[in-house]
């Protein structure tokens, strides 16, 4: 069932870039979204965890937020780079958390990644090691705002 | 109208520009792999959406418009990944963060024990 699924969004994806309708480009197209499908089969074999973001509003709000804080936080690191004086004290820290779901761990993981500034070079069970571009970084984090966040979306 | 979208995408196109060059001079000015990364991260999580919303202003809707946004799209879900991979396989390698104040060498690997 969950083959069906994915070969009607792999073949809708792939229309939807080709724009060509002609027998034999849609045969290639056919043919290369089936290669696709085979792929996940075998990968399946390895890992049947499935993690799908349901997308409730909740979840496109989070989004949201989040862009609004990588803009921020671009702003603020456009801001040292222009700096003559450079004003950056990168240090690599512990991060503790509080989400325990391997799905929120992996939204909140790339949230922090993604922010500008801060960057998570490891996943263990109960913290992440941060690097931060300044200490400002990680005291934010360790505030807590974008976790709460998460852990609202209830995954 | 068109005139208001042709500034509006203008302005959009032109902040890109100005953030892609931004995130080059932070590459070159920062000390160290690790803070370079995130300077690397300007012209990815910035300035990439800047450009192709200055694109998808000009351009009417249709079929290429939802390319770009797919483009969008995966230039900000790829981002986090390869940066953490490339961060991973660095301390991988045996290269530790540095600390670093005002662009010097402090000394110490500024680290608390994973």
């Amino acid at each position: 069932m969950r083959y069906i699924r994915s070969s009607l969004i792999v073949a809708a994806v792939w229309l939807l870039l080709s724009g060509h309708y002609t027998a034999l480009i849609l045969s290639f197209g056919a043919v290369s979204s089936l290669i696709v499908i085979w792929f996940m089969w075998r990968m399946d074999r390895v890992d049947e965890q499935l993690g799908v973001l349901p997308m409730r509003p909740r979840v496109l709000y989070y989004l949201l937020w989040l862009m609004w804080q990588v803009v921020l936080s671009n702003i603020d690191l456009v801001r040292r780079i222009w700096d003559p004086t450079l004003p950056i004290r990168p240090t690599w820290q512990r991060l503790d958390i509080k989400v325990t779901s391997s799905l929120a761990k992996t939204l909140y993981a790339n949230s922090i990644t993604l922010t500008p500034g801060t960057l998570t070079t490891d996943v263990r069970e109960d913290h992440f090691m941060v690097h931060s571009l300044s200490p400002d970084g990680i005291e934010d984090l360790r505030k807590g705002g974008m976790e709460e966040q998460i852990q609202r979306l209830g995954i | 109208m068109t005139v208001i979208l042709e500034w509006l995408s203008g302005l959009c196109l032109l902040l890109g520009g100005v953030l892609c060059i931004t995130g080059g001079v932070g590459m070159l000015r920062m000390p160290d792999f690790f803070s370079r990364v995130h300077a690397s991260g300007v012209t990815e999580t910035l300035a990439a959406p800047m450009l192709l919303s200055g694109l998808l202003l000009q351009m009417e809707l249709s079929l290429d418009s939802v390319k770009v946004i797919m483009i969008l799209i995966l230039v900000l879900a790829t981002n986090p990944t390869a940066t953490h991979s490339m961060a991973k396989a660095t301390l991988h390698g045996g290269q530790r963060p540095q600390e670093f104040a005002n662009g010097k060498n402090i000394g110490g690997d500024g680290s608390s024990k994973p």
